[in-house]
């Protein structure tokens, strides 16, 4: 086992964990130790606004897992973030208890408002932390099994399938938009307590989220790598260079590609779960078509196929988002969309891609 | 004639396939025997490579039965439980997986399980990596292993190609035009090769260059408009008035 | 002594006819008088009395106290009601008295005394001289089932000459019937079938209110048939309802998906800024608009035909330039070109944002486009009616483009197999270019139509664009008929699917059959067949 780390893992993966695992520590510390006077504190605010990048990340990860490694572009993964995301959303409302605006300790506020009687189905048992956590995992891999074998079988690729999945983002938008779904309606789950009994708006119950999704990127970092350089791996690229190819060679494309699918979609619905508490609120928005069109921006800025570019990509490109919707706001969408067209046209490796490009280059590696 | 279903390793027994009209294939018959080298040749739209379509399943036949090993039927498999039957294809153009090393085409093509769970915690095992050496040195790109398989000549594609091929180790080796683009050395190779590995091996060869067939020194069957018009040794076909006609000219 | 005795006489008829008229008005005043009071039993009363009376004020009486302007003075119970202007009329002489009355009391209305009245004013104008209002006091009588109308309909339908006029006294005249429990029964058997025969909701209402309890066995089997038949037409209605709207949603959905499935056949790009394209063709509409009603107001209903050619040109040339400096360079590559779309889609939807605001804005219809048509209950309204004519003309004049035109040609040859087009010397770059502004132009046009039905803001184009993907991808590519067929079909299904399951949950159950439809045929409907269609 150590023996297939130590073989597959370069100076990039190396660096890459130590720094997630280095700042999971420094972070928390620089916040909840070191005093607000000092130069190097971190304001609380800044936790959390970093620890969402890191939940976005972690979705490039899994997106990256999916597209870069199998050709699959999927335009609606914010679907399982956002599935991810509504089971922790769940779990933290069943927490509030009888601190909501009804005073109601088994209904959630807005259940009261609507005049229910007694909790659906779909809530039960998402009081209990580990069923919660069964859930965040479960109901995204669910839904990308089921997908994934009706759309993987019937052979539909390319251009098809991502409109396909666009449909899926879109389909469940307009579903959980819905009051009578039971998930809050247009106004989403949000005014969270707390979580396993820490007050969700603490320092300390931040900074510890915070390490918890630098934690959880570098766990999903660890094993997405593990996939690609397993045969498994090497199987997906061929799937994705020549698909049909690899069928003739008695490869069962379909069970490959559901496979990486789901596990793509679990790691989306882990990163959605952590991203819910640290930002406060989940609403249906979360599935909208350009959130997850948006999330294939990362990957590509930060460069597809390359599993850390797509964790740089997400962080980079949301921190230019919070930088100008905050100065100039207007310009925000000017940016996006000329990003697209940039990245594509020019940029076609994204950064990291590109750059590992040159260093062969300067290495004098092996024509690629 | 009537021929013993399980002696044979593919009968083909009046498959028709029509594309929007046109009709491919005409009511084709044919039998290969078990470990038997077999060469089709043909003019262009004989329905050659439409019938290594409809063997391998990437394509349906209207009508016909197609029956492998004696019991198997093709024509309700797909392509990866054809392959994983023991049937290997080598196509027209090379596709040999490009952005991959010339190791790794074998390594993925060499037989063994292919589930996807198999190949998430699966090692390699001695006996695939032997396998593969062994292959290398036969197609003689030993020395190539660790290059990219894009960057190989076109002549060395098709060996690599035949390589995956042979790495498969399949039942029935369907070969499309292997020696198209390939010195008189190179073809010499190949021919040289085919006919060593039938016998474990059953081969069906597709070609054009006549002079390749010759040296494969087996049973010739000449398709035309989607049916077999003549069969038998090559210089009885070659002498048959028809296949001349549509074929080899005078 | 002749002389003097003509004189005498005509002094006499003078006295006499003043007499009578004092008596005549006498006793105008007297029933006039029955209406000033506070008790509801005797004001009902006094409606009938004046409604049966004949006075020429009658009706104006009664319209006032049903305006509650009718008052009376206490001290001699004279009726007064207040005119337009405000001022008040002496009822019984119908002329402004000279001077203003005081100390009056407004005679006051119930709900028993309003549908007395209602019934009063209907039977009245039952003799109207317009038939729109006698009409009008036919159905009043109708929704008011007054037992006490039926003498007066019955004396007005032994006169009526108007046929229609005529149907309509005699529904009123069943409506009454049917529930009057002391009625014959034949009378309340016919009424039923009357009712059958008039088959709208209100008539199924009162059917329905038949029963063992109030009716005779043979009454209560007519009201029964009656109901049924009423009950299959207005099924059959819905349906054709339904088939109307749905044939209405495809030819908006067939408006905006062509563009996207001739760009996609030809050039087997998804191009994800289609919606903005449509969205540009409304807001040109909008545009030409403005100008219209600023420097020639007249000219309004030729906004759109102005609009339409102006509206193809804007997104042809928009797609010409987004094709030339970005889809150029993505040839091969589909899903970039999904990705470099999407953000040249976000950068129009910002542009036109900042340039005409984030708000909704209006674009008007002309006076072609407004109104409704009722055919016996199925309602057609001349906007949407306009909209599927535009979109049949759209489609028939693609086909001829496609199968007419020497463009038209070589797409279809690229479609078909491009490779061995561009060896046959056709120039693809260019029918590349070409398409992508033809499909965009067509965009434009559907904008135009758009612009009637829904909201123009820049978000128009992304409430369009996933079912236009849908479209193209039930229909397949490669042949406008599968577009025009997927469309239709998505439009009729949806309309179909919404009373049954609502909106929502219609479209998601139509997304799912579509994800399993192309399980079966995953090219769409009309799929392109043969060995040089590998995509």
């Amino acid at each position: 086992m150590i023996t297939f780390f130590i073989r597959h893992f370069d100076r990039t993966a190396i660096g890459f964990v130590t720094t997630l695992l280095l700042i999971a520590v420094v972070v928390p510390l620089l916040n909840l130790v070191v005093p607000e006077s000092s130069a190097f504190h971190i304001p609380t605010y800044l936790v959390s606004l970093w620890g969402k990048y890191l939940a976005y990340a972690l979705l490039a990860l899994a997106l990256d897992l999916v597209w870069g490694y199998c050709g699959i572009l999927s335009l609606g993964h914010g679907a399982f973030f956002a599935l991810g995301g509504y089971a922790m959303g769940m779990y933290l409302m069943r927490q509030i208890g009888a601190r909501g605006v009804y005073a109601d300790p088994v209904l959630p506020d807005f259940m009261v408002f609507l005049n229910w009687k007694e909790l659906p189905i779909t809530w039960y048992f998402f009081d209990h932390i580990g069923y919660t956590l069964l859930m965040i995992v479960l109901v995204p891999s669910v839904v990308a099994f089921v997908f994934g074998w009706f759309a993987f079988r019937s052979r539909v690729t390319g251009v098809y399938l991502s409109i396909i999945t666009q449909s899926l983002t879109y389909a469940l938008l307009l579903a959980f938009f819905r009051n009578d779904m039971g998930f809050g309606g247009n106004n989403g789950l949000t005014d969270f307590k707390d979580i396993i009994g820490f007050p969700v708006q603490a320092a300390s119950t931040r900074a510890t989220l915070f390490a918890l999704t630098s934690l959880f990127l570098a766990l999903g970092f660890l094993l997405a790598r593990a996939m690609v350089v397993s045969r498994f791996g090497q199987i997906l690229a061929s799937i994705r260079d020549a698909e049909s190819r690899t069928r003739f060679l008695g490869y069962r494309v379909e069970h490959y590609k559901v496979l990486v699918f789901v596990v793509s979609a679990a790691m989306a619905g882990i990163a959605g779960a952590l991203y819910v508490p640290q930002v406060g609120i989940i609403n249906p928005s979360e599935f909208s078509p350009s959130n997850s069109i948006e999330a294939v921006i990362w990957v590509a800025v930060g460069g597809r196929g390359t599993l850390v570019g797509a964790a740089i990509g997400a962080v980079l490109v949301n921190f230019a988002k919070t930088w100008l919707t905050g100065s100039f706001p207007e310009l925000w969408l000017y940016g996006l969309g000329a990003l697209f067209i940039l990245v594509t046209l020019f940029l076609p490796k994204g950064i990291v891609g590109s750059l590992a490009v040159v260093v062969q280059r300067m290495k004098g590696g092996s024509a690629a | 004639m009537s021929v013993d279903l399980t002696d044979s390793i593919l009968y083909v027994d009046a498959v028709s396939v029509s594309f929007d009209g046109f009709k491919a294939l005409n009511d084709l018959s044919f039998v290969v025997g078990r470990g038997e080298l077999r060469a089709i040749i043909g003019p262009n739209g004989a329905g050659k490579t439409t019938m290594m379509d409809i063997v391998t399943g990437k394509t349906r036949p209207d009508n016909g039965m197609v029956i492998f090993d004696g019991s198997i039927d093709l024509t309700t498999r797909d392509e990866s439980a054809i392959a994983a039957l023991g049937i290997g294809r080598k196509f027209q153009k090379p596709t040999v997986f490009e952005g991959q090393t010339v190791e790794d085409n074998l390594l993925l093509a060499v037989e063994g399980p292919r589930s996807a769970w198999s190949s998430l915690f699966g090692w390699r095992s001695r006996v695939t990596v032997d396998h593969v050496l062994e292959t290398l040195s036969t197609i003689r790109l030993g020395d190539l292993k660790h290059r990219l398989a894009g960057s190989l000549s076109h002549g060395q594609k098709q060996w690599l190609e035949i390589g995956m091929l042979l790495a498969q180790n399949p039942k029935l080796l369907l070969v499309d035009e292997p020696v198209a683009g390939m010195t008189d050395a190179e073809t010499e190779e190949t021919a040289r090769l085919l006919t060593s590995i039938a016998g474990e091996h059953a081969v069906v060869v597709v070609e054009h260059d006549m002079s390749f067939v010759r040296a494969l020194q087996c049973k010739v069957t000449c398709l035309h408009e989607g049916s077999v018009l003549a069969e038998g040794s090559i210089d009885a076909v070659s002498a048959n008035d028809r296949v001349i006609d549509v074929y080899l000219g005078r | 002594m002749l002389r003097r005795l003509f004189v005498i006489f005509g002094l006499v008829v003078l006295l006499a006819g003043g007499a009578v008229r004092d008596s005549y008005a006498d006793d105008a005043t007297l029933t006039l008088k029955r209406l000033a009071t506070d008790n509801y039993a005797d004001i009902e009363l006094g409606i009938a009395a004046v409604a049966a009376s004949g006075l020429p004020s009658a009706e104006a009486v009664l319209n006032a106290l049903a305006d509650s302007r009718l008052s009376y003075r206490s001290a001699d119970k004279a009726l007064f009601f207040k005119d337009a202007s405000g001022s008040w009329i002496d009822a019984a002489t119908n002329t402004m008295p000279a001077e203003q009355p005081s100390g009056l009391k407004p005679v006051k209305v119930n709900n028993r005394v309003r549908r007395a009245l209602e019934a009063a004013l209907g039977s009245m104008t039952l003799m109207a001289a317009d038939p729109q209002k006698r009409i009008a006091a036919a159905e009043a009588v109708f929704k008011s089932r007054d037992v006490n109308t039926l003498a007066a309909l019955e004396s007005v339908i032994a006169k009526e000459q108007d046929p229609v006029v005529k149907r309509h006294f005699e529904e009123a005249r069943a409506a009454v019937l049917l529930l009057k429990v002391d009625a014959p029964e034949s009378d309340r058997v016919a009424a039923a079938e009357r009712l059958g025969e008039r088959g709208d909701q209100d008539s199924l209402a009162l059917l329905g209110a038949v029963s063992e309890a109030n009716a005779s066995a043979n009454t209560v089997v007519a009201a029964k048939l009656a109901a049924k038949g009423i009950s299959r037409r207005l099924a059959l209605l819905s349906t054709v309802q339904n088939a109307w709207y749905g044939l209405s949603l495809g030819s908006v959905l067939l408006l905006a998906a062509i563009g996207l499935a001739i760009t996609f056949g030809v050039m087997g790009i998804i191009n994800m800024a289609h919606g903005e394209m449509v969205m540009l063709g409304a807001y040109t509409t909008f545009v030409v608009q403005e100008i219209i009603r600023t420097k020639a107001p007249g000219l309004f209903d030729w906004s759109l035909p102005i609009a339409i050619p102006l509206a193809f040109c804007v997104s042809a040339l928009v797609g010409l330039l987004i094709e030339r400096t970005i889809i150029r360079y993505l040839y091969g590559r589909p899903l970039e070109t999904l990705l470099a779309t999407w953000g040249v889609s976000l950068m129009l939807q910002q542009a036109v944002r900042s340039a005409f605001g984030a708000n909704n804005r209006e674009v008007g219809a002309p006076s072609y486009m407004s109104g409704v048509w009722d055919l016996n209950g199925f309602q057609i309204t001349y906007g949407r009616l306009w909209i599927i004519l535009f979109g049949l003309a759209v489609f028939v004049a693609l086909l001829g483009v496609m199968k007419g035109t020497s463009l038209g040609l070589k797409m279809r040859a690229v479609i078909q197999n491009r490779r061995m087009a561009a060896a046959m010397g056709i120039r693809t770059p260019l029918v590349d270019a070409l398409t992508f502004a033809l499909g965009s132009g067509v965009a434009g046009i559907a904008g135009v139509a758009l612009s009637q039905i829904d909201n123009v803001s820049p978000n128009l184009g992304q409430s369009y664009i996933i079912d236009s993907f849908l479209v193209v991808v039930f229909g397949g590519v490669g042949n406008l008929w599968g577009t025009l067929l997927g469309a239709l079909s998505l439009g009729l299904a949806n309309k179909f699917l919404e009373p049954i399951a609502g909106a929502v949950l219609g479209k998601i159950i139509l997304l799912a059959v579509i994800i399993l439809f192309i399980q079966r045929r995953p090219r769409g409907l009309f799929a392109l067949k043969g060995r040089a269609v590998e995509q």
